[in-house]
């Protein structure tokens, strides 16, 4: 029963590397403070004496990767946000209006008189005075429309535009809102992340999920309340000229001007232009700050551009009130006392002190392009997962004891070897998922558990084929030979089946459900080898130190 | 000869036909007993496919039911379903209780305001409670999840059954999927007639209890496969006699080792997971009872063509190696 050198070697090492691996996840608080002590001070680029105590826990040259502990074991908010990409249809087709206007307007004689009509969201109605010529006004409109750049959009441009009688109906295309969408969603995940980053917790998971969907867990952050008061603030910033100030919420506004709630009077409403002067997109800057009375402010800066376009309404319009509007809210609306020409500014308002704070945040990080509507919100707390981690690392003892007394029980040393394959492969697991960053959730927990059960199926099957060579003939290395040989088809059937599983599992399910798939492949891959492998040479071993004559298995 | 611990006798000669009106007609009886408690009982469904909240909470002081519904009640709340949940591993003084709320037709998940709510009037009955986890499903993700689960498990089922037809025969690969089926729907009827709780990890179960129970068919067919090669003539009811006979003791092996593990799981691992623990444990005993004796049943029943069966691959022992 020989094996090749270099085999026996690459097994022993398979094995060595793989517990080297696992072995930082019996240290686990070392070697997260280690680890992240190492992140900050790469990070800052200087260390505190209590960053290098936490450095001199775990040495630098072993291996320091974790196994993640999921949500569900950590504590911490998750949640679900649909991003409602047809708010930005109507920005586009709203910005759309001007150039439409100027365009038509420059033919004013032939076109006659333009006017745009009440329509649904996201669409432009236009009225022309004279239809006669509708055909000249859909070519200048159509001469508006540019090409949109996808992969597969190509010759298409970025709006339709159609007409029936005296009206012009422009819309976003198909390409064109395929483009958006997927802009909106980029956009949407990196103002995510700017903003759970601002915080500073750790290791959050934002990820785009499905078209529209934005998956959000960030552990240790105590509710998702708390999270949801963060990212959900759409935090859309604009400064809008004031037409008129009203107790009646029902009043008519007129055309292309809004009525929106005065935030720190209830029951007033603002009558403004619906169309922006500046808007938070032209922010470079935003701190928290106190007004000239001591009250807490936001002071801001704009760019180059949104300060040209500030400083020239303000110049245009001393004496008269513009509206600073925070997600269809008026905040304030100051009188312009002078031109403010430097671009910096200072929003005030009857904010307490945090809410100044996290309005800076927002502002800085920059505005979400669309709403966010959350479907799916969870909070768990850390001591629930700690009661899980407890749980599941009993259930796994005392599985692993009992499964090995059992396979002891019915194979003798045979089983003992299967033991310790078992251990190793305990050992093998821990270290791919640390190896590979996985994450251990709570049904991952499982996984490893019933692992353990069905690890042990591989030398099963070996040791019965064994067993019944050994009653057709006696000769023990020939009988286990054969027994590995046979057994072979079997074990590779049954095990590709539950990996055909895994992958469906992987592939459907999210957040725990995934991290039962992971564990449950490794598990397969990982008892695979050494119930296969690792069990031959040992039995190899054994047999070249006993040299028995007859066996029992 | 040491001692060992013996299942199985070392040679069995058992006819796994010979109640098969019994083994087989009671599999069927048991299915349509399943179906009938899926769509009369219907399923307890969580959260993830019913949408709503579950709130749980942990106090020092004991869980009064009647207390926490009394708080709750002048909320204006959907169904709201109060239980308590035991567990051995609690310590003396945990008391934990789990609080589902229906979702109302919005696509919203439950309000803030609304947890807020609902976590102010327990506390005000309480004051040592906490609130450990609080899980909010929207009705639109849910609907999906449902889809997406009935999916997954065809999916699955339609993946093992390719697998199986590559390596064996369709006969195989058929008989061993419906008898899959068999398990996973007998699980379902369990959990519709005692009205547990069905959420996205038992699908993750019923998964897993897919990939487990072909384990031990497939094991027993590859034996089948063998056998068929080395007595041509045996009548296939007598092969197949045999090579359950001689794949038992292995059969029982494993199922005992993955039962003790999952029953360890299920006693220890906390009540979070003792859903999901149950019905990998239900699964791996009708899977063992299924690969002995349902899946070739059906084999038998739709027969199999023995008459051109190549001897070169099939049997040796590299039949499984290198197809």
């Amino acid at each position: 029963m020989q094996t090749p050198l270099w085999k026996t070697i690459l097994i022993w090492g398979i094995c060595a590397a793989g517990l080297l691996y696992a072995l930082p996840n019996l240290f686990y608080t070392r070697v997260e403070q280690h680890n992240d002590a190492l992140r900050a001070v790469e990070l800052a680029g200087v260390s505190t004496p209590d960053q290098d105590a936490a450095i001199a826990q775990w040495p630098n040259w072993l291996p320091s990767g974790l196994v993640n502990l999921g949500l569900d074991l950590r504590g911490g908010a998750h949640l679900l946000a649909e991003v409602q990409v047809a708010d930005v249809y109507k920005d586009r087709i709203d910005g759309l209006w001007p150039d439409v206007r100027d365009a038509l307007r420059s033919e004013r004689d032939a076109i006659g008189n333009v006017r745009r009509e009440p329509s649904d969201p996201g669409v432009l109605k236009v009225k022309i005075g004279n239809p006669a010529n509708m055909a000249r006004a859909v070519e200048l409109v159509r001469a508006l429309a540019q090409p949109v750049v996808t992969l597969t959009g190509v010759g298409q441009t970025d709006i339709e535009v159609s007409a029936q009688g005296d009206t012009i109906t422009v819309q976003l295309s198909e390409a064109e809102r395929a483009a958006t969408d997927s802009r909106t969603i980029q956009q949407s995940l990196e103002i995510i992340r700017r903003r759970v980053d601002e915080v500073g917790t750790r290791e959050p998971t934002i990820q785009r999920q499905g078209t529209d969907r934005i998956l959000i867990q960030v552990p240790g952050i105590g509710s998702a309340a708390e999270l949801k008061a963060l990212i959900g603030t759409t935090a859309r910033l604009t400064f809008n000229p004031v037409r008129g100030r009203t107790s009646d919420e029902n009043a008519d506004p007129g055309s292309r001007n809004v009525l929106l709630p005065a935030a720190d009077e209830p029951g007033m409403f603002y009558i403004i232009e619906q169309t922006p002067v500046v808007s938070g997109e032209d922010l470079v800057d935003a701190q928290p700050a106190f007004d000239q009375n001591g009250r807490p402010a936001v002071n801001f800066r704009f760019n180059p551009s949104g300060a040209r376009k500030f400083g020239d309404y303000t110049a245009a319009n001393i004496g008269q009130p513009f509206a600073i509007v925070l997600d269809d809210e008026v905040i304030s609306a100051p009188v312009i006392q002078s031109a403010i020409p430097g671009g910096s500014g200072i929003i005030t308002g009857s904010f307490t002190i945090e809410e100044s704070t996290d309005l800076a945040v927002l502002l800085r990080a920059g505005a979400l392009p669309a709403e966010l509507i959350f479907l799916e919100e969870r909070t768990i707390g850390p001591e629930l997962g700690q009661d899980s981690i407890d749980a599941g690392r009993v259930a796994a003892v005392i599985a692993m004891i009992a499964v090995s007394l059992f396979m002891f029980a019915s194979y003798g040393l045979f089983g003992l070897f299967a033991n310790i394959a078992l251990a190793i492969n305990m050992g093998l697991l821990f270290g791919a998922l640390s190896m590979i960053g996985g994450t251990l959730t709570l049904p991952g927990i499982a996984g490893i558990v019933l692992t353990i059960g069905m690890a042990v199926d591989a030398n099963v099957l070996v040791f019965e084929r064994i067993r019944e060579e050994l009653r057709g003939q006696k000769n023990p290395v020939r009988a286990i030979e054969i027994g590995y040989e046979r057994a072979m088809s079997a074990i590779v059937d049954a095990n590709l089946t539950t990996l055909i599983t895994a992958a469906v599992l992987f592939s459907f399910g999210a957040g725990p459900v995934r991290g039962f798939a992971v564990t449950l492949a490794l598990g397969i891959i990982t008892s695979v080898f050494t119930a296969l492998l690792v069990t031959k040479q040992l039995i190899a071993l054994w047999y070249g130190w006993r040299r028995p004559r007859t066996i029992t298995v | 000869m040491a001692w060992r611990l013996r299942l199985a006798p070392e040679k069995t000669n058992i006819d796994f036909f010979r109640y098969q009106w019994l083994t087989f007609g009671g599999s069927i009886a048991l299915m349509l007993v399943a179906f009938v408690a899926w769509g009369v009982m219907g399923l307890n469904y969580g959260i993830d496919f019913k949408g709503g909240t579950t709130i749980r909470t942990e106090s020092t002081t004991p869980v009064d039911i009647g207390v926490y519904r009394g708080a709750l009640a002048p909320l204006p709340l959907g169904d709201v379903s109060i239980t308590e949940v035991f567990d051995p591993g609690f310590a003396p003084d945990q008391h934990v209780a789990m609080i589902r709320i229906s979702a109302l037709d919005n696509t919203q998940s439950v309000t803030p305001e609304v947890i807020q709510q609902v976590e102010d009037a327990l506390v005000a009955v309480d004051p040592a409670i906490s609130f450990t986890s609080v899980e909010s499903v929207g009705p639109k993700v849910s609907g999906e999840l449902v889809w997406s689960s009935i999916l997954a498990v065809a999916i699955t089922s339609v993946g093992i059954l390719l697998y199986i037809w590559l390596r064996f025969e369709w006969q195989f690969a058929l008989g061993g999927v419906l008898a899959l089926l068999h398990d996973v729907f007998i699980t379902i009827g369990i959990f519709a007639v005692f009205q547990l709780k069905f959420d996205l990890t038992i699908i993750a179960a019923l998964l897993t209890i897919l990939g487990y129970s072909i384990n031990d068919t497939v094991v027993v067919f590859d034996r089948l496969r063998e056998n068929l090669v080395k007595y041509k003539t045996m009548p296939l009811r007598d092969v197949m006699n045999l090579s359950v006979n001689e794949t038992l003791s292995r059969t029982l092996m494993t199922s005992i080792t993955t039962l003790i593990a999952v029953g360890s799981m299920m006693v220890f691992g906390g009540d979070v997971i003792r859903g999901f623990s149950f019905a990998i444990f239900m699964g791996v005993l009708l899977g063992t009872y299924s690969s002995v004796y349902v899946a070739k049943n059906i084999v038998l029943m739709i027969g199999l063509d023995r008459s051109d069966k190549p001897k070169s691959d099939q049997g040796n022992q590299f039949a499984g190696i290198d197809a």
